[in-house]
């Protein structure tokens, strides 16, 4: 599980990287690998470090796709949706997951597109968390996600394969 | 004497399973009492082989491939580690015809060599190029690289020694070298590769564009789907600092360069070079206005170099062997090679380096081997989201930036993606004016607003309502979008709209 925000923690990151010029996105990125998400009370706290507005923190934040503001589910899962990936069945392979993935309990994976992963030749790609997968068929999907331990609870592969 | 093994550590043999592979590789060698001395090399760029294991012997290196880990034990019964036959034998990896028809200058020492052994970058003729310049006076760098014809490979193609020139004659007491190592287009993973697979000929082409300039501090902005090349970078980085190639006295010259990776945040707008720059400096990445150009006024207002990883990565062997050993290579005003990127549906899927004039049709077919589904290629787009689709009329076309531009495409960062005759250009088209919404930046109207009325226009036109008319008001909007943008997002995105329509019109509903 993710440590609990505490200003101190955030206070250290700060110091660390404070110094170093157009130190926002350092920060913000060592804030979100260690606690998995940005918490919205850090704004202030990062904005009177580094003499900003909290609108500037928050835009920054909030510009990025890469950061998040609310605690990420136990796995991510990101499936590239990108034309190299496309060309190989990549909405395919994203219509077999939200089928294999619909009735789980909220907090226990997300599910989210990616533009590319740099994986254009073994396409379709995905990254589960921080590990690359290429060449993705619906059946490797499977077993990866069984892998991670979201276990099948019973519904059927909706195209019948094993 | 112990077994030299080759099993890349490149994402794209990662994501096959390479590091299970080598694990299992140990495991059996520990096993049959067999030494074996492991290398985690970079990849050859022959994906559709990956993970490629490559073992050492007296005739050169030998290949199989793809290896799972469930091959690994008849790998050892068929005796690999002395190059013996099995299913999956390639032969002598140098002889193989795909990696034989190229020609590596940029990539030459990828997938050879241990990416984090200086040693091994040393004795594949590395920091040759470096330890030329200098002795050179900043001028005569400069001369090489603009003699050399050099352009941009990010995908601009403005010429590099020109770019170079304005920061040197730009006095300020700081100057910086920034490398965008931003690679967010489809189909493009050449800059990941080289970072992953020779990071030391980056940090080499950075430090001799410091010395041309009199630069002390550089970025590699990286994305941060690329963990794997953030991670290589900085290990090189240290190993480099640690044996004076970098840092306060390099090789005890006197001159100082300074090196440093930033880790971008997924922004595909952020590959624009002033979008770039703001993010570098902790901002939202936010197109800037120019003039001032980046040479003059860049990263904290200060004359910078700003160039793509191919550009800089090019520059030790273009000041290693001459400016006239590059610009042999190479057609017309492009000059020297491209890495080429080969994806999408194809069989054969990977890296080909190759000089400017080669066709789409050599490499789809001659190193491609057709698609990888089997059926007819449609439709092929080059230069990443915002490159044009070209129809089959135009792959005879060498490739060639001026070549291109006359038939309204471009090159982009030699990005080549292919889709067989079931892909629906009019959804293409319509998901290259929905990813321009996303990726939008915001700064200028034609971009922010022009994305998300082409996708309602495109659902329109996808759903026959009022076709003739809807389309006349698409070919409206791109106008708007070409000539109105601030930058390459909202002013391009009309190139694979356009191409789609124009080429394939059938896909949009009307009748040719």
């Amino acid at each position: 599980m993710s440590p609990v925000y505490k200003p101190e923690m955030i206070a250290a990151i700060i110091a660390t990287q404070q110094s170093r010029p157009g130190a926002l996105l350092p920060i913000l990125h060592d804030i979100q690998d260690a606690l998995g998400y940005i918490p919205p009370g850090s704004v202030t706290q990062i904005a009177s470090a580094l003499n900003l507005s909290r609108a500037e923190v928050h835009g920054v934040i909030t510009f990025y796709h890469h950061f998040r503001t609310t605690p990420p589910a136990r796995h991510t899962i990101q499936i590239c949706c990108a034309e190299a990936c496309q060309s190989m069945g990549a909405e395919r392979l994203v219509g077999h997951a939200e089928k294999k993935l619909a009735g789980r309990k909220q907090g226990e994976y997300e599910l989210k597109p990616v533009y590319c992963l740099g994986l254009c030749a073994s396409s379709p790609a995905l990254m589960i968390d921080e590990e690359l997968h290429a060449r993705v068929t619906p059946e490797r999907f499977d077993r990866l996600i069984n892998d991670i331990g979201i276990k099948d609870i019973g519904h059927k592969n909706p195209e019948g394969k094993t | 004497m112990s077994i030299k093994i080759f099993v890349p550590r490149d994402s794209a043999a990662l994501a096959l399973g390479a590091d299970a592979v080598a694990k299992a590789i140990m495991a059996e060698a520990v096993r049959r009492k067999i030494a074996v001395h492991l290398v985690r090399n970079g990849s050859r760029g022959m994906l559709w082989l990956e993970p490629l294991v490559e073992v050492q012997t007296a005739k050169g290196r030998v290949a199989y491939g793809p290896v799972s880990p469930e091959d690994v034990a008849a790998l050892f019964d068929a005796n690999f580690f002395n190059g013996g036959k099995h299913s999956l034998s390639l032969g002598l990896t140098e002889e193989l015809a795909y990696l034989k028809q190229q020609e590596r200058l940029t990539f030459a020492r990828v997938g050879i060599t241990d990416p984090l052994s200086l040693e091994d970058y040393l004795a594949h003729d590395g920091y040759q190029g470096l330890r030329k310049a200098l002795t050179m006076q900043a001028a005569a760098i400069m001369q090489q690289v603009t003699e050399s014809g050099l352009r941009g490979r990010g995908g601009a193609a403005f010429p590099t020694g020109i770019k170079w020139q304005t920061v040197l004659n730009t006095a300020a007491p700081q100057k910086y070298i920034v490398c965008n190592a931003d690679e967010g287009d489809s189909g493009t993973f050449a800059d990941r590769m080289l970072m992953e697979g020779d990071p030391f000929v980056l940090i080499e082409g950075m430090t001799i564009a410091a010395l041309a300039v009199g630069a002390t501090q550089g970025y590699i902005y990286v994305r941060s789907e690329y963990p794997h090349s953030i991670a290589v970078l900085n290990e090189a980085i240290s190993v480099a600092r640690k044996a004076g190639y970098l840092g306060a006295d390099i090789l005890s010259s006197g001159k100082s360069f300074e090196l440093e990776v930033r880790k971008a945040a997924g922004a595909y707008v952020c590959g624009e070079e002033t979008a770039l720059l703001e993010s570098l400096e902790g901002k939202r990445g936010i197109v800037r206005a120019k003039p001032p150009l980046p040479a003059i006024a860049g990263l904290f207002g200060k004359p910078t170099v700003i160039n793509n990883v191919i550009s800089l990565a090019s520059v030790p062997v273009i000041l290693a062997k001459g400016a006239a050993f590059y610009k042999d290579y190479g057609m017309g005003r492009s000059r020297g090679t491209l890495p080429f990127q080969l994806a999408g549906n194809i069989k054969q899927g990977g890296l080909i380096e190759k000089a400017f004039g080669v066709t789409l049709r050599e490499l789809l077919y001659d190193f491609g081997g057709g698609s990888a589904s089997g059926r007819a290629i449609k439709a092929v787009q080059v230069g990443g989201p915002l490159g044009a689709y070209l129809p089959e009329s135009q792959w005879d076309t060498p490739l060639d930036y001026e070549a291109y531009t006359a038939l309204w495409a471009v090159l982009g960062h030699g990005g080549i993606v292919v889709h067989d005759d079931s892909a629906d250009l009019a959804k293409l088209a319509r998901y290259a004016m929905k990813f321009c919404a996303i990726e939008s930046c915001g700064k200028c109207t034609p971009c922010r607003i022009g994305a998300t009325r082409g996708v309602e226009v495109m659902d329109k036109i996808i759903a026959g309502h009022d076709r003739p008319a809807q389309i006349a008001l698409l070919r409206d909007l791109c106008d708007t979008m070409l000539n109105g943008s601030m930058c390459a997002m909202g002013g391009m995105t009309p190139y694979p709209v356009l191409s789609a329509l124009n080429h394939f019109a059938k896909d949009f509903g009307v009748v040719k």
